[in-house]
């Protein structure tokens, strides 16, 4: 497998001239593969977001090292490592630049001086992925929150990026937005296989994931597939995280003496759990 | 407030709509010197005839023009009266009490009004009919010559644009936070001046908090979208300058003729 | 204190091109000490009619009685503090609203605007900001240097202070991670339970308002399309789906539940501890 990005040892912190205060990151390091879904996760406040910017560029580590397709980032190369990664932040008004919704697209074609013509069927191609063709000429105040941030992810694909990072990009939508987006995200990992990096406290987002990154403190506190972190169970919870649903839901029978035997992330095998642990003795 | 039109787009389809928004400025810069041509009743007639003219074909109604502009309305109604009382001169029409009516002040009073009328009317046609963002873009490709005596014209035109993009938001925010602090018993509307203005800090300290945050995010946005700064960059937003354009133009330098010809 | 709308109708921009009709002939009642939640989708009109609790919108049509209070539109409003001191309100991202010099100050804002003297409000916002979990050093602080939670515990603390009788919640959670939603949440529970207050809790989300709420409203569209018990309006997955709603989470898994192992338990449960111990009992009955 290709590796496409990678971090080793990463220290930050937003303070250098006080080493009293503890380290925004401190210590972390890991690899993402092409065509992988990464989730971050932690509460808010566990250095998540500071990484997701030290990933782009935005800010600079201290200590240790972002590679990006095996090149090493520095001030040289760093417009060129930009462009090939997407990123969409967390508020959706705070990231809308153009006065509609494909001038929004094309900003980053624009600043990346693609000719005319070519910008055109770009931005239309990005429009159509995320199916929001039919507002090209919307304006960001005529649409909803989840429109928004597909806008903000067509923008980033315009420029036919290799990684897509969504920094919280669900956080500040209501139910249908965030369900509207991860669909759009899906279905882009399904068609393109682009490589997805989301930062997220979301449950059902980082679900979604191939691997979890679980932060904790401004440290890599654990690595896993989805299974492997939830099956930290309590230490999850009393880390600031919820439990999907088919755990929390699992545990709480077992509290009443439920006979179940355990190690499921969906409701499906939930319920197969209850039948078969209990009917088909 | 909400009532007021000046400066609002109103979006439609007529002819007027579709033009060149480098030909809509360039037709009202050249009007506003051209009204100052006229100077008899012949030539503000045909002043009048012509706004009224383009108003009908820009399908903007009557009604909504004054409703919307009724303050700029009782601005003018003022310096007709102002005119009619105190400018002498020329026959005496009235003379009641103490009141004088001239026929030079009637004359000054319509003249003027009538020219403020379609300064008023002709701008706001320019602003109903034109997007900001087109009234900024048209703007960019008007100055560009001067980039050659430094002016920063890609800058200032982003930063209108920018500025144009998040009137909106920030006056929804403006509303959310005036409404929260009313809720937490603040009162802005009512009460003596001092408690107003007062009343006023709840409001904007969280509403500069939050332009800045905003700002700050706007900024990495644009960085990471590989925004630095006009250098090398293309343009998606293009215009298109058509016949019509070039006629509307040219229907304007004939009535300007007119004027020169009916002027004395 | 009961709050009733009655035919209430409201358009945001009278008499300009940009008229938008935002609510239908709205009739709710919502009565003193109960738990109301409101629910609906972004544009539902939820957000209008939360306006309408305490006098922030007049309604075009129809009447608003607040207490004793009566909202309309023709009738010139007196002074409309002794409403807006009895129901408080939460917006969504409350902390947008802080912006004294110290946390202590911000907090005491609220009852001094109501005529609270400062040795009284002070006493509030010490009380309140306990209540709220702020730590106590925190107070002299400036709002402006805490994380984003505590900052939205400060403005909550802000409209506790007021001690009003009503708290109307517009999502109060958005945007924080599970254990500071949770923990929000419980809080207000608490303060329901504890001070006999009336709830009015806005939300999209159907998890929030099956855990906490004991009355319902739909909104859909302008028009509020349903009202009731919970489980009256919770077990009707066809009517909600009307609405482009969808049953809370743990209501369809029950309802998977049953499919599967072919028999009802004896009650449709809301909450999850609930579920875990109707189906256990029910389980051991069936052992038996």
């Amino acid at each position: 497998m290709n590796e496409i990005l990678s971090l080793k040892n990463i220290a930050f912190t937003y303070v250098p001239d006080q080493p009293e205060v503890k380290n925004a990151v401190e210590d972390v390091s890991f690899a993402v593969n092409e065509g992988e879904w990464i989730a971050i996760v932690g509460h808010n406040g566990s250095g998540k977001s500071t990484l997701a910017r030290i990933i782009n560029g935005l800010l600079f580590p201290q200590q240790g090292s972002v590679s990006v397709l095996g090149q090493p980032m520095n001030e040289e190369n760093l417009w060129d490592i930009r462009s090939q990664m997407g990123m969409v932040f967390q508020n959706p008004d705070n990231q809308f630049v153009g006065a509609t919704v494909q001038d929004d697209v094309a900003f980053a074609l624009e600043n990346n001086g693609v000719p005319y013509e070519e910008m055109v069927e770009r931005v239309h191609e990005a429009l159509a992925q995320v199916k929001m063709t039919d507002f090209l000429d919307n304006e960001p105040q005529h649409l909803s929150g989840g429109q928004k941030q597909r806008v903000a992810i067509a923008g980033a694909l315009a420029l036919r990026p290799r990684i897509l990072i969504l920094d919280e990009a669900t956080s500040m939508l209501d139910p249908q937005g965030r369900a509207e987006v991860l669909a759009t995200v899906m279905k882009l990992r399904e068609e393109t296989g682009l490589t997805v990096l989301s930062i997220t406290h979301d449950l059902e987002e980082a679900m979604l994931a191939d691997r979890l990154l679980f932060m904790n403190g401004g440290r890599k506190f654990a690595e896993g597939t989805p299974q492997q972190i939830f099956d930290l169970g309590d230490e999850l919870v009393k880390l600031g995280l919820d439990l999907p649903f088919p755990i929390k839901m699992a545990k709480l029978l077992q509290q009443q003496g439920v006979a179940l035997e355990g190690g499921y992330m969906t409701e499906e095998e939930l319920v197969n759990d209850i039948w078969i642990s209990n009917f088909k003795k | 407030m909400g009532k007021m039109i000046f400066g609002r787009f109103l979006p439609g389809d007529s002819v007027v709509h579709k033009m060149d928004p480098r030909a809509k400025l360039l037709f009202v810069f050249i009007f506003i010197v051209a009204v100052f041509l006229a100077n008899n009743a012949w030539s503000y007639a045909v002043l009048l005839a012509f706004t009224f003219l383009v108003m009908t074909i820009s399908k903007i109604k009557l009604r909504y023009l004054i409703n919307g502009l009724k303050p700029i309305m009782i601005l003018l109604v003022f310096t007709l009266f102002i005119h009619i009382f105190f400018t002498k001169g020329g026959a005496v029409l009235v003379d009641w009490k103490f009141i004088e009516i001239h026929e030079e002040g009637l004359r000054q009073g319509i003249f003027i009004s009538i020219r403020f009328l379609v300064l008023v009317f002709m701008t706001s046609i320019l602003t109903l009919t034109t997007s900001p963002i087109a009234i900024t873009d048209g703007m960019e490709m008007l100055l560009n010559p001067l980039k050659k005596v430094k002016l920063p014209v890609h800058e200032l035109a982003l930063m209108m644009s920018i500025a144009l993009r998040f009137i909106p938001t920030l006056m929804d925010e403006t509303d959310k936070i005036m409404k929260a602090q009313m809720a937490r018993g603040s009162d802005m509307t009512s009460g003596p001046i001092k408690e107003r203005i007062k009343a006023v800090v709840p409001l904007l300290v969280p509403l500069f908090v939050s332009a800045f945050k905003r700002a700050e995010d706007l900024a990495t946005a644009m960085e990471v979208r590989g925004y630095r700064g006009g250098e090398g960059r293309t343009r998606y937003r293009q215009l298109k300058w058509n016949l019509r354009d070039t006629l509307a133009l040219v229907v304007l330098v004939l009535v300007i003729g007119l004027l020169v010809f009916l002027r004395n | 204190m009961d709050i009733e709308l009655q035919k209430v109708s409201y358009s945001y921009g009278v008499g300009t091109p940009f008229e938008k009709r935002a609510l239908f002939d709205v009739d709710l009642l919502i009565p003193s000490g109960s738990y109301q939640a409101i629910i609906g989708h972004t544009g539902s009109g939820k957000s209008t009619i939360l306006q309408h609790l305490n006098a922030l919108l007049k309604p075009t049509e129809g009447t608003v009685r607040i207490g004793d209070a009566i909202i309309e539109h023709k009738k010139k409003p007196k002074d409309l503090r002794p409403v807006r001191q009895k129901v408080g309100i939460v917006f969504q991202f409350p902390e947008h609203q802080l912006f004294e010099e110290t946390v202590l100050k911000d907090i005491m804002f609220g009852p001094m605007n109501f005529g609270v003297d400062e040795k009284e409000a002070e006493a509030r916002a010490r009380t309140m900001s306990k209540l709220v979990g702020l730590p106590d050093n925190v107070l002299e602080k400036s709002p402006f240097d805490l994380s984003g939670g505590q900052m939205r515990r400060v403005a909550i603390a802000g409209v506790l202070a007021m001690k009003p009788d009503v708290i109307v919640l517009d999502e109060p959670t958005a945007g924080l991670d599970p254990r500071g939603r949770k923990e929000i949440m419980d809080l207000f529970y608490q303060l329901y339970e504890e001070q006999n207050l009336t709830m009015i809790l806005v939300t999209h989300s159907m998890e929030d308002a099956a855990r906490y709420a004991d009355r319902i409203a739909i909104m859909y569209n302008g028009r509020c399309v349903l009202t009731g018990a919970p489980l009256e309006i919770f077990g009707d997955a066809e009517k909600l789906a009307e609405f482009r709603l969808e049953v809370p989470h743990i209501i369809q898994f029950q309802k998977r539940l049953e499919a599967r192992l072919g028999f009802s338990l004896p009650k449709l449960c809301l909450r999850e501890e609930e579920l875990a111990e109707t189906l256990a009992a029910a389980l051991k009955e069936r052992e038996r």
